[in-house]
């Protein structure tokens, strides 16, 4: 019965042009609205890492004090101080420091001229703890680390424009005047958003180039591309601003148990008292040890334009799904007549019911169809409404196809309810004696 | 075939009681041709409507080929209308997006027979009509006598045990109405069991048996008052 439902429902579309064409308008633009700001919510609100998001914290540390922090909270990144303590103490299986780079690079050739390149420097820690995937080689060992070792792996994009994708691992590159050895070539990996470095940064922005270790890059002395200071902001050299309360250094643990949470939590308040009684803060202990979700959440991450205009445009759906209510009960009732004919030749009321409710999947199928086209065009217009970085990020890829005639056809089945419920209830005899 | 007993249909208001039927008894044998008459507003077609188990009723027995049907469900009673029971309205009631074919089959689907079956029930009751040539035909493009014998082939496709029919040549014009009723005599002398709902006299004369309603009741002609008074006006004599 389901193909012959599905045969009269196709038909029935052809039938009350106006009424079926405003059903799939308002079924097609309140879908389209609500796919094209949800492709946009979707991209930044996921779970970058789901797997091992509950295992990944991020300590913070407050060293400003109440009357320098930002509503109490510690800042979202530790100074060197506090960041080179957190790693001494090694109080988690895993643990990794990082702050964003930017360097200069000779391509190679004489004639050559240097190109800006971005990265992180991290400990080795960094690759297994956040699961990067290699395409050659592997990333560097604590080791290297503890030796300053002058290595450095290439993300695969940037592999690719240095050596056309070839197997580089082994080879050097010159940054800022001083070669680094290639040690591996990570496969494509650009979590979104980028969790992992969410300081003063949005979590969307263009891809990473490289990764060196943190401790080669100051003994280097590479500045982080962004620092947030309080107090005085003269400093002499590079030893006095690392002594200084700028805080640059983001800090990541693994830690595996609720055990172990709670042991690293325990460890941060001990050192934060610590710090009071040495005289270093004159203020009560002020830590955070959140979670990857819970960093997101932190920070903002999703853009509050996106979660209005998500909720603004299922408010819309939700008024063209009751104008569709209204218009589906209008086409319904005014086959009364032939309803009163089926029941008489021996269909149920499950049967009338079943019919329609299939005959408005068909309808919300046409309104998905408009509104997969209307997301298309939506979607290349969406940088009118979010910013370039997070507006990119909306595309139209398979799953959103699915998903736009999924809730086309499943939502005006569900405004089908009670106008297929009414339909059911149509008394035959009364029908059939109006005629 | 269809015996009702002590059967009574009351609409109810909150301030009014309408009885429709009341203490109607009709007990009609299978294979019998049965005319049902009586005057406008007497209750024939909630009667027919009972009979065909489109409508509850109120009180009493309703036993339908041996069946006992007033406590039966929605789905049971469907079930049985689909297959026990053909329908010929006085307004033909085609769905007019169907074609003839489409319409005829519309019983057959609900029954889930095979789609061979189906087609093959369907082209022989338009044989059977004379309207095997207009299988892909809307009913706007058919005549009112065609669309009728349309209607007759849906409620012969799925070989009911019993035909009701209200006014079936009420739309018709007096050529048509002999050809339909031709149609259904023939029917009935195959061997199907016919209930006729009808005003016109001569109609009822070509039934074997004629029922007469007054006020939701089942008369005896010969004894009615009623019927005399009428009778008498028609006939311009006496009682």
């Amino acid at each position: 019965m389901f193909a012959y439902y599905l045969q009269l429902g196709f038909r029935s579309l052809r039938r009350n042009p106006v009424l079926t064409a405003l059903m799939v308008m308002a079924i097609g633009f309140g879908v389209a609205a609500s796919m094209i700001t949800y492709s946009v919510f979707r991209a930044v609100s996921g779970n970058p890492i789901p797997n091992k998001s509950v295992q990944l914290y991020t300590p913070q540390i407050d060293g400003w004090g109440p009357q320098q922090n930002v509503k109490g909270e510690p800042a979202a990144a530790l100074s060197y101080t506090d960041a080179m303590a957190l790693m001494r103490a090694h109080q988690a299986s895993r643990q990794t420091l990082l702050y964003g780079v930017n360097m200069s690079m000779l391509p190679g050739g004489s004639h050559s001229l240097p190109v800006a390149v971005n990265g992180y420097a991290v400990y080795g820690d960094f690759f297994p703890m956040f699961e990067v995937p290699f395409l050659y080689g592997s990333g560097w060992s604590a080791a290297d680390d503890n030796g300053r070792a002058a290595a450095v792996v290439l993300s695969e994009e940037f592999n690719q424009k240095l050596f056309d994708g070839a197997n580089s691992v082994g080879r050097e590159i010159t940054l800022d005047g001083h070669d680094y050895r290639i040690v591996g070539v990570a496969r494509h990996w650009d979590p979104k958003p980028r969790f992992f470095a969410l300081f003063n940064r949005s979590g969307f922005q263009d891809p990473t180039d490289l990764y060196l270790p943190f401790t080669r890059a100051l003994d280097m002395q590479v500045s982080p591309t962004s620092n947030s200071c309080r107090g005085h902001l003269n400093f002499l050299g590079w030893d006095d601003w690392l002594r200084s309360n700028c805080v640059w250094a983001t800090s990541w643990v693994e830690l595996d148990s609720t055990a172990e949470v709670a042991r690293y939590r325990k460890f941060l308040e001990d050192y934060a008292k610590d710090q009071q009684r040495a005289g270093r803060f004159a203020w009560t202990p002020n830590v955070r040890l959140r979670d990857v979700m819970q960093w997101l959440d932190y920070q903002k991450v999703v853009p509050p334009e996106s979660r209005i205009s998500l909720i603004v445009s299922l408010g819309f759906f939700a008024i063209c799904l009751i104008n569709t209510i209204g218009l589906l009960l209008a086409k319904f009732l005014r086959r009364a007549g032939e309803i009163g004919v089926r029941r008489a030749l021996g269909a149920s009321r499950g049967e009338i019911y079943a019919q329609y409710l299939i005959e408005a999947a068909t309808v919300g199928l046409a309104g998905g169809v408009l509104g997969l086209l209307l997301t298309a065009v939506g979607i290349s217009g969406v940088s009118l409404l979010f910013r370039p970085e997070i507006a990119h990020l909306a595309q139209l890829d398979f799953s959103l196809v699915g998903l736009t005639l999924l809730v086309a056809v499943f939502a005006t089945m569900a405004a089908a309810f009670y106008p297929a419920w009414r339909a059911a209830q149509v008394q035959p005899a009364w029908q059939l004696k109006s005629n | 075939m269809l015996k009702m007993t002590h059967l009574a249909k009351v609409y109810r208001t909150e301030v009014v009681e309408t009885y429709a039927l009341r203490d109607f008894n009709i007990d009609v044998k299978e294979g019998e041709f049965v005319a049902v008459t009586g005057p406008s507003g007497s209750g024939k077609t909630t009667f027919l409507t009972i009979a065909g188990l489109l409508e509850t009723f109120s009180g009493g027995e309703y036993h339908l080929d041996g069946i006992e049907v007033s406590n039966l469900n929605d789905n049971a009673r469907s079930k049985i209308r689909n297959e026990k029971i053909g329908f010929i309205f006085q307004a033909f009631n085609l769905i007019p997006d169907l074609n003839v074919f489409d319409n005829i089959e519309v019983p057959l689907r609900y029954r889930g027979m095979k789609a061979a079956e189906r087609k093959q029930r369907i082209m022989d009751s338009l044989e059977r009509v004379g309207l095997a040539s207009r299988a892909k035909h809307y009913p706007a493009e058919l005549s009112g006598g065609q669309q009728q014998r349309v209607a007759i082939a849906r409620a012969l496709a799925g070989s009911p045990r019993l035909l009701l029919a209200d006014e079936p040549t009420g739309n018709l014009d007096t050529q048509m109405a002999r050809s339909v009723l031709e149609l259904l005599e023939d029917i009935h002398r195959e061997g199907a069991t016919i209930v006729m709902v009808t005003h016109d006299p001569e109609l009822a004369a070509r039934a074997q048996r004629n029922v007469h309603i007054i006020d939701g009741q089942v008369v005896d002609l010969s004894e009615d008052p009623r019927f005399h008074a009428v009778h008498a006006e028609h006939t311009g004599t006496n009682a």
